[in-house]
């Protein structure tokens, strides 16, 4: 039985760089960032160590602030495992990852898991057409790739990062073929209570507003408060129908990007059995954890960054200062005193940064009927391709929840284990059942994680030590 | 579509160019790619067909998580190809339908053709 | 006459089809989502082969119950409009060692000599079995197979059990998990944790791992314990498993099922690698191809053991009216539950095949 690790920490985004950083600075001897990626930065900096000076500059000054974390990072002599897959997690600390097609497994005496968010599932008519994908998959092919829109692209949905995407695309000479945002003027009138606790977050909603502004003056067709959206093509995607201000719109379109806010990615923690919330303000789940991040109930093994909550990237890096300093407290590193000073330093920085968060999260609010298909016939499950129907057929004949589901149907239950249809079925479900998403629950998540082959379950090695 | 949909910017990185192949069909990419962006950059629309009602797909995510972008690549089915690096000489094919587990080789054969 | 069926899992709704089927008023009450559901967890084999080595009526319950079967899947597909996907082409136990094969053939061979019927079976060498499955790799020793093994979907077998019952007739209340028993006269009073009471002539007690604690308020001993099953399971893949095997089949949908350690544990349902290692080890040995195979999902489903491993069949002798149903095999003996065990329920004469699974046999050793 090999000597359990320091801190083990999975994901080197804003939040898992900066808590290896911070672990190593306070003493740790052992700290392992297990990477799915190829290289460091996550989603938001994805691929900064390499980015051209060209996309860099396209991304925006938020892409480049990365580059320094990712320096110090590398600076900082820790084990980075780069794609490095988790697949299994336990409360007592012990992951398994497969890496170049051997699993490994890993103990650890703290764990921070930093796994960032995804997309938030957007299942309208037509969303699994070919041609149809999410903006942050355009940013993907923008920052790792170089690669960006050879038509114009609409771009379909609501919040920050859809405007963010088309201000990059004018800064990289592509057009925009449209924005239809889901927003509507009442969104923006219920997060007036809201703007007082976002004014202490001015700078954040000074660039919002700049950023807007910009894209304004380009006169890209810019169409408010949308409704009944309807993806149609045969094989591909070729046109878009939607409601305006009581007319019926089309517009022809083979590239279509979708957004409607990022949700943390909670795959490991479910398989944990952590305790979580349904959050009515940000319609998702989100893992229970104390102050500094730890689950509450598990010992040892905290959340940092988007996974614990929507926050965004500098919010991430105070939360994974917080865990750091937490872990190394109890781990016994960093003294009991210097500490909780620590803590309460970093806790003042963390309460400004997240102090336009429910602002935000009222204004870009998804739509009910985006969130909730109203049409039957709209695609839930993506990989065993029920649809929304079928699922309310379901509840019609007596089942009760997402894991049920699973036995009326295989919902849930294809490679993407539940990713793009677990929030859409725990919403729809309750809506059926007339209760809260708390009632209905979640589908119950296991090991593996990630599908992983037979061949690579067949071994498991005990970590390399470096 | 007669008209691409990606286009790969001209930058100022002098990155090598790798020869793969989709379906037969030679290409070229930037080394460093996913296999899914140099398709993508390369006008390929449609990467596979459901194994269930076998409807056209094609990635949606780009980030690991949809499960959509899932390819033959070099002898494996079922890889998500977003997650791949396209490499030289790499052989992609789409992946029609579930896995054909007598159609591809076993562990041993594969490790024998990356020596 | 009424019946109330605790337990909305495979025996406890095959029953209570097979009670609704024969016009009784039938009530199901059944826990909520996240139950320990043995039933989920189930591997899906309408199994023969080997049962019953050490207690011959085990083979031929099982028997019947293949034989019957057909016309459970029948009964469901008319009533549920659900198929189940039932496929009964006869199945292989895959060994991997000449001992293993050995231990195999006196095992069938026991069972055929104690057996008042006909037992077919056949031993397959590597190279037989290599024309069948031709996918089975160079360690597979050879195997033994049976006509009458076969295989069904257990989840859409649930689905459908459920419906059908419902379309018979039969109430189903779920989120009602049965907290207390009260006997007086000749009824039974039931408290569930949702508030409400019911009240009820008979009462068939099929509560899977709760068996335990309900059967004692009724005055049966039911000694059971949670056992560990561990299921992995793979994705779609294009037909190559035609047959049914004990630890390896193919689903109607393509989806590689794999399977099943009989590791005792608490209740604990976490998978453990150790035991999925093992069973992916094997898998492979068995059929090479699977290497590349993504797992999807793994299960770690807590089923139900007798100290024998056979099913527990009784009814109150304190509190007559009052049964209690549990066993290990739920899908093979889903149609043994809804015609047979029904018919006892509903007749009030026990079929003398099920004699056999009395719990006056662990009464006898019992000790205090």
């Amino acid at each position: 039985m090999s000597d359990r690790v320091d801190v083990v920490i999975v994901g080197a985004g804003p939040a898992g760089m900066t808590a290896a950083i911070k672990a190593r600075e306070l003493g740790a001897k052992s700290v392992v960032v297990l990477d799915e990626q190829t290289s460091a930065g996550g989603q938001i900096w994805r691929n900064i160590e390499h980015a051209s000076r060209k996309i860099s500059t396209i991304l925006g000054p938020d892409y480049v602030a990365g580059a320094k974390v990712a320096s110090a990072f590398r600076k900082a002599n820790v084990d980075h495992i780069d794609g490095a897959m988790v697949w299994n997690i336990t409360q007592d600390k012990v992951l398994n990852y497969v890496r170049h097609g051997k699993s490994y497994e890993l103990h650890a005496k703290t764990v921070l898991l930093c796994t960032g968010a995804q997309e938030r599932p957007f299942p309208i008519p037509g969303w699994t057409l070919p041609g149809v994908m999410t903006a942050g998959a355009a940013q993907v092919l923008l920052k790792g790739n170089g690669v960006a829109a050879a038509q114009p692209p609409v771009l379909i949905g609501c919040g920050p990062l859809l405007y963010l995407l088309c201000w990059q695309y004018l800064r990289a000479g592509i057009r925009v073929g449209a924005i239809l945002d889901t927003t509507s003027a009442r969104d923006y009138l219920q997060a007036i209570p809201d703007l007082g606790s976002a004014i202490r977050g001015w700078r954040y909603l000074k660039k919002g507003i700049a950023l807007i502004s910009e894209i304004k003056k380009e006169k890209i067709p810019f169409h408010r408060g949308v409704r009944d959206l309807k993806l149609s093509g045969d094989s591909h995607v070729s046109s878009v129908e939607f409601q305006c201000r009581g007319t019926t719109e089309r517009i022809d379109t083979n590239l279509v990007f979708l957004h409607q806010g990022v949700v943390p990615n909670t795959q490991f923690t479910w398989a944990l059995r952590a305790k979580h919330r349904w959050s009515e303000k940000q319609l998702c789940w989100i893992p229970d954890v104390d102050e500094t991040g730890q689950l509450i109930g598990i010992e040892g093994i905290y959340v940092a960054g988007d996974g614990r909550g929507i926050v965004g990237a500098n919010a991430a890096v105070y939360q994974g200062e917080l865990a750091a300093v937490s872990a190394l407290t109890k781990l016994g590193i960093l003294s009991r005193r210097k500490g909780d000073d620590a803590i309460m330093h970093i806790r003042k920085k963390l309460s400004r940064e997240v102090a336009v968060r429910p602002f935000l999260e009222t204004v870009y609010k998804p739509q009910d009927e985006n969130r909730i298909p109203v049409s039957d016939s709209v695609t839930v499950c993506r990989c065993e391709e029920l649809k929304a129907g079928e699922i309310r057929q379901f509840v019609a004949e007596g089942c009760q929840g997402p894991n049920q589901a699973k036995s009326f149907g295989r919902c849930g239950m294809g490679p993407c284990q539940g990713r793009m249809c677990g929030l859409t079925v725990t919403e729809l479900m309750a809506r059926e059942l007339g209760c809260s998403p708390t009632g209905v629950g979640y589908y119950r998540i296991r090991a593996p994680i990630k599908p992983i082959t037979l061949a690579e379950l067949a071994t498991i090695e005990e970590f390399p030590s470096s | 579509m007669t008209q691409d949909l990606f286009i790969r910017l001209p930058d100022d990185s002098q990155d090598d160019t790798v020869s793969f192949s989709f379906n037969g069909e030679p290409l070229t990419a930037a080394k460093g790619m996913s296999v899914a962006a140099a398709l993508l950059a390369n006008g390929k629309h449609v990467f596979r067909h459901t194994p269930v009602s076998g409807a056209p797909r094609a990635p949606y995510c780009m980030m690991g998580v949809c499960f959509e972008c899932l390819l033959e690549i070099d002898g494996v089915q079922n890889r998500q190809s977003c997650m791949t690096s396209v490499a030289q000489g790499m052989h992609v094919h789409s992946q029609d339908g579930g896995k054909d587990l007598s159609g591809q080789l076993i562990n041993s054969e594969l490790e024998e053709n990356a020596q | 006459m009424s019946t109330v069926v605790v337990g909305g899992g495979l025996v406890g709704s095959a029953i209570a089809y097979g009670l609704a089927l024969q016009g009784e008023t039938v009530t199901i009450l059944d826990e909520g989502d996240v139950a320990f559901r043995a039933s989920r967890g189930n591997f899906g084999l309408v199994w023969v082969q080997g049962k019953g080595d050490q207690h011959v009526q085990y083979a031929s319950w099982s028997l019947q119950s293949a034989r019957l079967w057909p016309r459970l899947a029948a009964d469901l597909q008319r009533d549920a409009g659900i198929d189940v996907c039932l496929q009964q082409p006869g199945g292989y136990h895959i060994c991997l060692s000449d001992d293993e094969m050995q231990e195999r053939a006196n095992k069938l061979s026991r069972i055929r000599e104690n057996l008042d019927q006909p037992y077919d079976y056949q031993i397959y060498t590597a190279s037989e079995l290599k024309r069948i499955l031709p996918e089975i790799g160079p360690d597979v020793v050879g195997a033994s197979h049976t006509p009458y093994d076969g295989h069904v979907n257990p989840l859409l077998l649930l689905r459908a059990l459920h419906k059908a019952a419902i379309v018979r007739g039969a109430a189903y209340r779920p989120n009602r998990k049965v907290l207390q028993i009260k006997h007086s006269g000749s009824s039974f009073r039931l408290e569930t944790d949702s508030g409400d009471s019911f009240t009820t002539d008979k009462l068939v007690i099929a509560a899977g791992l709760s068996n335990r604690e309900l059967a004692e308020q009724v005055d049966i001993y039911v000694p059971i314990k949670a056992n560990q099953g561990q299921v992995l399971i793979g994705e779609r893949c294009k037909h190559f498993l035609s047959a049914p095997t004990t630890y390896i089949r193919q689903t109607n949908e393509g989806t590689i099922q794999m399977g099943d350690s009989m590791a005792d544990m608490g209740l604990d349902d976490r998978t453990q690698n150790e035991v999925i290692s093992t069973i992916a080890r094997r898998a492979i040995r068995t059929f090479p191809i699977l290497g590349t195979l993504n797992l999807v999902r793994a299960w770690a489903a807590l089923r139900i053991m007798s100290p024998d491993g056979l099913p527990i069949y009784q009814e109150s002798r304190a509190c007559p009216g009052a049964y209690v149903f549990t066993c290990h095999s739920g899908v093979t003996l889903a149609a043994n539950h809804a015609y047979e065990i029904s018919r006892w329920v509903f007749e009030g004469e026990q079929p003398d095949a099920a004699r056999t699974f009395s719990n006056a046999r662990f009464m006898e050793h019992s000790s205090s």
